[in-house]
């Protein structure tokens, strides 16, 4: 039988790797989007040599399992003795900067197709019309192109950030004791993996609850435009 | 530069555009005094739509020179590549002296009807918010939808969004107004209530140029007719003497195919 006392047990343990897991997974989604914002802004360039580029680096991202990435930069970046010399290498030796790096890199190659949706969903005559009247560059960024992909990607975006929360647990093949990392190491303690992988899946799950209902909490106050007119008399407005 | 009093409104000489190897424009010259309506008219593919959006360069012309009031847009050509405008802030001030209203209106669907209307003049104009607010909502009250101005563009009708725009125009405070086809995506009960405004600006003496298939407000509203065909303009004269004397063969088939 299932032993629920020592699940809950186990799912106390596990809690103190939570902190590790979100740290990971909040900065490798906040660097991750900013490399991926230079992606899009490549692939949507109108040089072709920028595209091309980006181009290589998300078809090797996205082409490759995230743990051959994740192998490859901690133990094989390593081997170049160049690499130790550098300003990274204080970064490169930890096995938690190598996982946010791989994490990074590699949801940055998904982002930057998501947000290039976005930007090409905003319909042409809307920019042309901001033209028109005189918006250009940052303007028409901020003002017109912004809000609207940023409301196009959006269920496409929490689908990535779900999936980032899930990717952390790989940390723990190097050495990170993160929720899974401290899930191993219980069950070589203890040899119950049913009950211990099922307090891990727990968390997990409450994880992305939290995440999924904070997107949809945004896309909803994003989505004003979308939704009928509210007839608000309390408000003194006669919309 | 001439004095932009005396000088025409908008003056074209030598326009010329092509896309590819196919000649939209060959050699337009035309010019328009402050006040006068123009219609446009002319078969699709004709390039009286071009034209137009070569007034405030959302296409940039291969030759010749436009000015408005006086100014001329000053364009750069780089060799192997389409000219462009030179003179990045020059752009802005013509673009917005002489403002575009589309076929398929444009309006922008994140922002509330009044918030289209003050977009560009609060971010692109940089004037006090509470004023253009104040104008914007005297403009709205003008073309008829002050109800809906906390409305998104998507929950108006097109005849109501397509009133919005022609608001969203004025309220850059424009010297000319450009129409494209302004009633042509329009359900046929609605563009009355869009001519209705369009004849409104016209009786206060607006500065118009107006591509349209209307020939109701071409022949009853506006002070010239143009009629372009393949890329030139064939008829260019007051509305009566177009309708009732053409000269081009083209336009009396024209006026036949859209009386009939």
């Amino acid at each position: 039988m299932i032993d629920l006392p020592f699940i809950y047990d186990a799912f106390v343990q596990l809690c103190s790797g939570i902190p590790l897991t979100l740290q990971l997974m909040a900065v490798s989604v906040a660097s991750g989007a900013v490399l991926a914002i230079a992606l899009a802004a490549m692939r949507l360039s109108s040089w072709p040599p920028l595209d091309l580029l980006a181009r290589i680096y998300i078809f090797i991202f996205r082409g490759t399992p995230l743990l051959v990435q994740l192998y490859l930069i901690y133990y094989g970046l390593s081997q170049f003795p160049e690499l130790r010399k550098t300003f990274l290498w204080p970064f490169l030796r930890e096995a938690y900067w190598c996982a946010a790096f791989a994490l990074a890199l590699n949801t940055a190659a998904y982002s930057a197709e998501i947000i290039r949706g976005g930007v090409l969903s905003v319909p042409a005559g809307q920019i042309e019309a901001a033209r028109a009247y005189g918006m250009s560059g940052l303007t028409l960024i901020r003002r017109i192109i912004a809000p609207q992909a940023l409301r196009q990607m959006l269920p496409g975006y929490s689908n990535e950030v779900i999936l980032m929360v899930k990717s952390t647990a790989l940390a723990s093949t190097i050495t990170m004791m993160e929720v899974t990392g401290l899930a191993a190491k219980l069950i070589s303690a203890t040899y119950r993996p049913v009950e211990i992988f099922i307090a891990a899946g727990a968390i997990y799950l409450l994880l992305n609850f939290i995440v999924s209902r904070l997107f949809k909490l945004f896309e909803y106050r994003l989505s004003a435009a979308q939704r009928q007119p509210i007839y608000r008399r309390a408000a003194g407005e006669n919309a | 530069m001439m004095n932009a009093a005396l000088a025409p409104a908008v003056k074209i000489t030598g326009l010329e555009k092509s896309y590819g190897a196919y000649k939209v424009l060959h050699s337009i010259s035309l010019s328009a005094n402050q006040g006068e309506v123009v219609s446009i008219l002319g078969a699709s593919g004709s390039g009286k739509s071009t034209l137009l959006r070569c007034i405030n360069m959302l296409e940039v012309p291969d030759a010749g020179e436009i000015s408005i009031h006086g100014e001329s847009y000053r364009l750069t050509q780089r060799s192997g590549f389409a000219p462009r405008a030179a003179d990045p802030k020059q752009l802005l001030r013509l673009r917005s002296q002489a403002t575009m209203v589309f076929q398929s209106f444009n309006l922008w669907s994140h922002l509330t009807i009044l918030e289209n209307l003050i977009e560009a003049p609060v971010h692109v104009q940089k004037r006090n918010r509470a004023e253009c607010v104040a104008e914007a909502e005297a403009l709205l009250e003008r073309v008829g939808i002050a109800d809906k101005r906390n409305f998104y563009p998507a929950h108006l009708s097109g005849g109501q969004q397509q009133r919005a725009a022609i608001a969203r125009a004025l309220a850059m405070r424009p010297k000319i107004m450009l129409f494209d086809e302004p009633t042509s995506a329009l359900d046929p009960e609605l563009v009355a209530e869009v001519l209705k405004v369009m004849r409104d600006l016209a009786a206060e003496g607006r500065t118009m140029l107006v591509v349209t298939h209307e020939m109701g407000f071409a022949r009853d509203v506006s002070s010239r007719v143009l009629f372009l065909h393949k890329g030139l303009i064939e008829e260019d004269d007051r509305p009566e003497q177009v309708f009732s004397n053409p000269k081009s063969e083209r336009f009396r088939q024209f006026i036949s195919k859209h009386n009939a």
